[in-house]
């Protein structure tokens, strides 16, 4: 198929397992977050990607062509590093044009390139400034550019916006997603921060321990996440424990839900609850009851606690759509079947 | 933050005590050898103290001027092969495990400890027909008799390469370390092979420290005068031979005196010409 394939990747550190059997496709065309805390191996599998760390198990494949074995110069790619890794004795222009006179292209050329490039990235003329009189974001851009220069098949990204404040990064995501977009070029960023991947990304990749925990959309990630690790990780989440009778009807802190199955076979499970997800009503009428812990009023939204069954749960919604709710209150928790997602075990 | 300026004679302080050293022992000591060098000679005595140029005069022979040459020339090849040597060494050095680098460096230090005359000697020896390197080749069959490779200019050369590489390679290896390894890597994934990528990214990055490298290996070499005696024939000495050679055995003190000033010069023109040059080559 076309676009990139790893097929049972490992790497091993001596005795450390970095990363444990990954298999992930990736169509040609998609833009793919990585996305795990620090130590989970997302770095190590994109430095695997670029050839700069040698898997020692699996294979990976681009366009249906096993380039395990062939060193990063000849692997057509291009990367943006976390330092960027700018050659400081060159000027914008030659550091964009550095690949295209390795591969021997001629000074008119080169001059076409990188203009096009530059305008690309909204620095026109940039070229001949030092790279040490750029700010931080130019920078950015100027690294996206070099990568690009010669139209690769594989776009690499490791934490590329994690040198740049808060503001400058929502806006480079957006650039950067659009830039993909107009390209059409199979992208992969590595990154810590889940802002960052629901932004950019056709599909996240969540990895923990040198394993993908789930490979979807965003949006399925997040409403469907598959085990605690990712419901956890994304979002905030409340994680409760329910118990099932023979028939698989599901019973949460003694109280039965109706309409909640657990599947066929399982006693007990966790399942995840988003926030706001979870509705708050009078006590009574079949609900779980609570006592309200503490209400933080952020003016966009309101985040209850309420304490039930010995566990705490958190409710947020607008404060138009609340009512007036106060600590120590008395409240009724109110779990639609379909908000609970029961997670593997 | 900024400092403000010293007051009073009290926040000089901390200055005299380098500032005596310097007086002591380099200022007075260069200040004698330049007054000296206008001395008088006695022949058969001292010196008595006079103004006069025939010192310098002297020194203005094609045979000085081609020591001279001979000795810069021997300094630069020196400082050249050293640097060629050392700075692909050192790179993969700072690539290899912290473990072995520290025996390495601890190897390299040892090298540091032995004496000019036991390297001298032990090079000699190396190179002789009768216990010399030769005689391995000749028992690997690559060669059909041992022969001497000493006394020549390689033997000089290899004696004050192997002197100096240790300095060389200590210097480079700070800043080596120091090198973003990203950008080695970012060449590779544009298309550099590992070998263009030292010669089109690491050597010009690494510009002025290999500039400041070869500038202190000449000097170091400037002032051999052991080994070029021991491994080389009388065409292959030094300044530093023949300034030795007055000051000693001839009791020369005056011309002594003005060679050394005029090497000093001479070698400080070079440094600033090389600098000048470097900052040059920065701006464009």
């Amino acid at each position: 198929m076309s676009g990139l394939v790893l097929n049972g990747v490992t790497k091993q550190f001596g005795t450390f397992t970095a990363v444990e059997n990954v298999q992930l496709s990736v169509p040609h065309g998609t833009f793919v977050c990585m996305l795990g805390p620090s130590g989970c191996g997302k770095t190590t599998l994109l430095r695997m990607i670029a050839g700069l760390d040698d898997p020692t198990g699996g294979s990976i494949l681009l366009d249906g062509e096993d380039i395990t074995k062939v060193p990063t110069h000849k692997r057509n790619l291009g990367m943006v590093f976390q330092s960027l890794a700018l050659f400081p004795h060159l000027s914008v222009g030659e550091n964009i044009a550095y690949p295209l006179r390795i591969r021997g292209k001629g000074r008119e050329d080169q001059k076409k390139r990188v203009d096009e490039l530059l305008a690309l990235i909204h620095l026109p003329g940039y070229g001949d400034r030092p790279v040490s009189k750029l700010s931080g974001g130019q920078r950015q851009r100027v690294a996206i550019a070099r990568a690009l220069a010669l139209s690769p098949k594989l776009f690499l990204l490791d934490e590329p916006l994690s040198a740049l404040d808060a503001k400058l990064r929502e806006a480079m995501q957006v650039e950067l997603r659009q830039l993909q977009q107009k390209l059409g070029i199979t992208t992969i960023v590595v990154t810590h921060d889940q802002r960052e991947a629901m932004t950019m990304a056709d599909t996240v990749v969540v990895m923990n321990g040198g394993h993908i925990r789930q490979a979807a959309s965003p949006i399925e990630i997040y409403r469907k996440p598959a085990d605690t690790f990712v419901a956890d990780f994304i979002g905030s989440t409340n994680l409760i424990e329910t118990t099932a009778d023979s028939s698989g009807a599901a019973t949460i802190f003694g109280h039965s839900v109706p309409g909640l199955l657990l599947p066929a076979g399982l006693q007990k499970a966790t399942i995840s609850v988003r926030p706001e997800d979870v509705h708050l009503t009078a006590p009574g009428n079949g609900a779980i009851n609570g006592t309200v812990t503490f209400v933080r009023d952020l003016g966009g939204t309101i985040e209850t606690f309420v304490e039930a069954g010995g566990k705490q749960i958190v409710a947020v919604s607008t404060p138009r759509a609340r009512p007036e709710v106060t600590a120590g209150q008395q409240v009724g928790i109110v779990l639609a079947p379909d908000v609970c997602v029961v997670l593997k075990q | 933050m900024k400092r403000e300026a010293p007051q009073s004679i009290a926040d000089y302080g901390p200055l005299f005590f380098p500032a005596g050293m310097l007086l002591v022992f380099f200022v007075v000591p260069f200040g004698t050898m330049i007054v000296v060098s206008f001395f008088q000679r006695q022949q058969g005595g001292f010196y008595t103290p006079a103004f006069v140029f025939s010192n310098y005069e002297r020194f203005l022979s094609v045979f000085f001027g081609g020591v001279l040459g001979f000795s810069l020339m021997l300094a630069v090849t020196v400082a050249i092969c050293c640097v060629v040597l050392a700075l692909p060494f050192t790179y993969l050095l700072s690539k290899l495990p912290r473990r072995l680098q520290v025996i390495w460096l601890v190897a390299l230090l040892s090298v540091l400890s032995l004496s000019e005359v036991i390297i001298g000697f032990a090079w000699s020896t190396l190179f002789s027909r009768t216990a010399g390197i030769t005689n391995i080749l000749v028992q690997l069959g690559l060669m059909k008799q041992a022969v001497a490779l000493s006394p020549s200019f390689g033997a000089v050369l290899t004696g004050m390469v192997y002197q100096a590489l240790p300095y060389t390679v200590l210097v480079l290896y700070p800043a080596l370390v120091r090198l973003d390894p990203t950008l080695m890597e970012a060449a590779r994934t544009l298309g550099s092979s590992p070998v263009r990528a030292f010669f089109n990214v690491l050597v010009p990055a690494l510009r002025n420290t290999i500039m400041a490298t070869l500038i202190m290996v000449f000097i170091f070499a400037l002032g051999s005068y052991l080994l070029p005696q021991i491994l080389g024939r009388p065409q292959h000495w030094t300044l530093s031979v023949l300034i030795t050679d007055q000051a000693i055995y001839q009791s020369n003190m005056p011309f002594a005196a003005a060679m050394a000033v005029f090497l000093v010069l001479v070698t400080l023109g070079l440094v600033a010409l090389t600098l000048l040059i470097g900052r040059k080559g920065e701006k464009a």
